[in-house]
């Protein structure tokens, strides 16, 4: 009862104060030229086009760097909670150190230290820093080799995704007959035969190398070919994958620590080595603990992901942002970004559950 | 002669069998080492010299005062002193009685009165300002001796003592009855981001408990509209809140009160948005509760809202001490953001002093110098509660 009365009363405080500053609601405002520029697109985009076209290449951006981030930060945060582990002194003192500072430090601080401190304040393009001898960072991006499709690349694309799947298939297939029938199986070699199957086959189809490697050049003052990431989109990355795996490497740990001690021993005393007790006895089990609060950063993740307004990286929030400062439409830009984020938590958190399902333990 | 138990005798280890059991036990922890010894010598010495040199750290001394009180007005900083020193003098208290049975000299002791030595000596602050830190030191002293003193039945003050010096700490800053009252947009620095992240929390936990309940309520759209709250908010970026209460919460409100203050309008936002959290971990502790509980207190003729208030709550909220700090550390950490809405906290009052015209440029001195304070903050709470607990799992 109180409930219904507070509602309404909210509802018409809303309704009056909308009415008195002469704003009326709907959606109309979406089909109209939006006229402000954005950043970087992977869709053509220009200030001609509409609101909706707009946020949709937010949401586009939104999405890039939240998926690149997950899977960034899920490896670096296995690779320093496993690394506190270690038996190794120093590589566990560098793993906490590296848990304790960027955890205990505020995102949008790193990303501005990132943004600020780092990425724009590399050197021009003039003189680059130079890494292996192809990948420049300077202070209008970083590039890097990347591959860039050719001709034939349609079939390639199709053959190869064939060949992965019938690699993760027969990887796992080899797996269950190690453990079931205790056969020595080399995984790795049956899943490399699978590719390698696939690309032999694209290449007899379409007579041409799938793509080639695009190495960016500098030619006076310009560096050409690679890809580009700009700026804006370093730091976003670099803030977001290195806090969030600072969470992930604790629950790493604690996942695995959870694993009783006498699971060690048994599968040493079957010698088995210690990369193989990690994969094929202790990760398995660890997951059941680590999968939950790992939903739940990969979540934070995507949530975090807005504070890209912080760099003036476009992404959905900051093209919403931008919409409300130019059209005032407080209510439909809010009820946008809603639905936005909390279409992208559900999805994240339904893989995750579904996936959550194959790692529990299953029992009559 | 007695017979005493003792632990196994450690076998003698020099530094070399440390260096070989730690270091290089394998082939490829060898090569770990190796890696890791150049990573680190690489890096120290590239900071260090960066640090010593191109650095100008002028930045962070000759701002001082901006960076912890902001624009607060210079004549009434005994007010803001005051205020640290009862909340100083308050943990001091409860520290003492906390550690009661042990030593006095312990080493955290002895490294926190190094550390205010260090801050009188070396930092460059006036005379008036290391008075006040020797004051008080002298006051967390005192507190931490007296609390060593007190009965065991002075326990269920301690917390309406922490709510009373809250209470005359937003007085003191805020003024008001009395004092000149000093208006929230000179609040600033670190001061502010204190402020919202205190007030957030405390105003939070009511609404929190609330929630909680009304999640496990057994009437149907109390417990709809909990799981949809938390559910919503939880599913939204803390900017997406803090935006929602910058900008739409003025239309929600009778008109009357459109004109709400900036800084109250951001800790409406934090409140909402760590409501729905706090909600979930104190939920996580109303599940821990057996069900006889309650059984036993109704059995004994309590009423419904008495058994969750005298029964259930205490045990659920002692339970879930952990989960609450991890949640006050995140929202201290969150309120960084509040810069990106124009409000000066530490983050913001940072923007500001990165634009003086003197100090262009100085991103990474100033960054890191906060950086240090939040990290500080931080990490000294998570240690504290993880001390904490232990202490309270032992005293049972």
């Amino acid at each position: 009862m109180l409930v219904v009365i507070f509602i309404a009363l909210i509802w018409d405080n809303l309704t009056y104060n909308l009415r008195q500053l002469g704003i009326q609601l709907g959606f109309d405002f979406l089909g109209v030229q939006a006229s402000f520029d954005i950043g970087e697109s992977i869709i053509p985009y220009d200030p001609s086009n509409s609101y909706s076209r707009a946020i949709f290449v937010g949401l586009l951006n939104s999405l890039r760097v939240v998926a690149i981030g997950l899977v960034l930060a899920t490896i670096f945060g296995l690779i320093f909670g496993i690394a506190q582990l270690s038996d190794n002194w120093l590589v566990r003192r560098i793993a906490v150190a590296y848990v304790e500072i960027f955890r205990n430090v505020p995102l949008l601080l790193q990303l501005f230290f990132w943004y600020f401190a780092v990425f724009i304040n590399l050197p021009g393009i003039e003189n680059p820093i130079t890494l292996l001898g192809s990948t420049y960072l300077t202070g209008q991006g970083v590039f890097f080799p990347w591959l860039e499709i050719g001709s034939g690349g349609g079939i390639w694309l199709v053959l190869l995704l064939a060949g992965i799947v019938g690699a993760i298939a027969l990887w796992r297939w080899r797996g269950r007959v190690m453990v079931e029938r205790g056969q020595v199986g080399n995984q790795i070699w049956y899943a490399l035969g699978s590719i390698l199957g696939a690309a032999i086959v694209a290449f007899i189809l379409t007579r041409s190398i799938p793509f080639w490697l695009s190495i960016p050049q500098v030619t006076q003052g310009q560096i050409e070919g690679g890809l580009r990431l700009s700026p804006e989109f370093c730091a976003l990355l670099a803030g977001l994958v290195i806090y969030t795996s600072s969470y992930i490497a604790e629950i790493v740990r604690a996942g695995i620590l959870a694993v009783p001690k006498g699971q060690w021993e048994a599968a040493r005393a079957l010698g088995l080595k210690p990369n193989r007790i990690m994969q094929m006895v202790i990760l398995p089990q660890a997951l059941r603990v680590i999968i939950p609060p790992l939903t739940s950063h990969y979540l934070n993740l995507a949530k975090n992901s807005s504070l890209a307004i912080a760099v003036g990286f476009p992404d959905v929030y900051f093209v919403a942002s931008t919409t409300f400062n130019q059209t005032g439409r407080a209510v439909e830009v809010m009820l946008l970004i809603m639905i936005t984020y909390l279409t992208t938590s559900l999805t994240i958190s339904l893989i995750m559950n579904l996936y959550n399902r194959t790692v529990q333990i299953k029992e009559r | 002669m007695q017979i005493q138990s003792s632990a196994p005798p450690n076998p003698p280890t020099s530094p070399l069998n440390w260096v070989q059991k730690n270091l290089f036990s394998t082939w490829y922890n060898s090569i770990l080492t190796i890696i890791c010894l150049t990573v680190i010598i690489w890096g120290l010495s590239s900071f260090i010299s960066w640090a010593l040199t191109t650095a100008q750290w002028r930045v962070v001394g000759a701002n001082l005062r901006l960076f912890f009180v902001g624009r607060f007005p210079p004549e009434l900083y005994w007010r803001v002193w005051t205020a640290l020193g009862l909340i100083i003098g308050l943990a001091g208290l409860c520290w003492g009685y906390i550690v009661r049975n042990s030593p006095i000299f312990s080493r955290t002791i002895l490294f926190v009165l190094g550390v205010i030595i260090a801050a009188i000596v070396l930092l460059p602050l006036e005379l008036s300002a290391r008075l006040w830190i020797l004051a008080i030191a002298i006051v967390a002293i005192v507190g931490y001796a007296v609390g060593r003193k007190l009965p065991t039945s002075i326990s269920p003050w301690l917390t309406p003592a922490w709510g009373l010096v809250f209470i005359v700490n937003i007085w003191l800053i805020g003024g008001g009855l009395g004092l000149t009252s000093v208006p929230t947009n000179v609040w600033s620095g670190l001061l502010l981001t204190l402020l919202t992240a205190i007030c957030g929390i405390v105003l939070s936990f009511p609404f929190g408990v609330l929630l909680a309940l009304g999640r496990q309520s057994p009437l149907p759209i109390v417990r709809i509209l909990s799981i949809l709250y938390i559910e919503v908010i939880r599913g939204l970026p803390l900017i997406g809140i803090l935006f929602l209460a910058q900008v739409m919460l003025p239309l929600f409100l009778p008109p009357n009160f459109r004109n709400l203050d900036r800084v109250l309008r951001a800790i409406a936002g934090l409140v909402l948005f760590s409501a729905a959290y706090l909600a979930e971990n104190i939920r996580g502790g109303l599940q821990a509760i057996p069900r006889g509980q309650y059984e036993a207190a109704k059995a004994l003729g309590l009423s419904s809202p008495l058994v969750v208030l005298l029964i259930v709550l205490p045990q659920a909220l002692k339970a879930v001490i952990p989960a609450i700090v991890g949640q006050f550390i995140g929202l201290f950490k969150d309120t960084s953001l509040l810069a990106l809405f124009g409000l000066l906290e530490l983050t913001g009052i940072s923007r500001s002093i990165l634009a003086q015209p003197q100090f262009l440029g100085r991103y990474a001195e100033v960054y890191l110098f906060i950086g240090l304070l939040y990290w500080l903050f931080c990490y000294g709470m998570s240690t504290a509660s993880r001390y904490l607990e232990r202490k309270l799992n032992v005293n049972g």
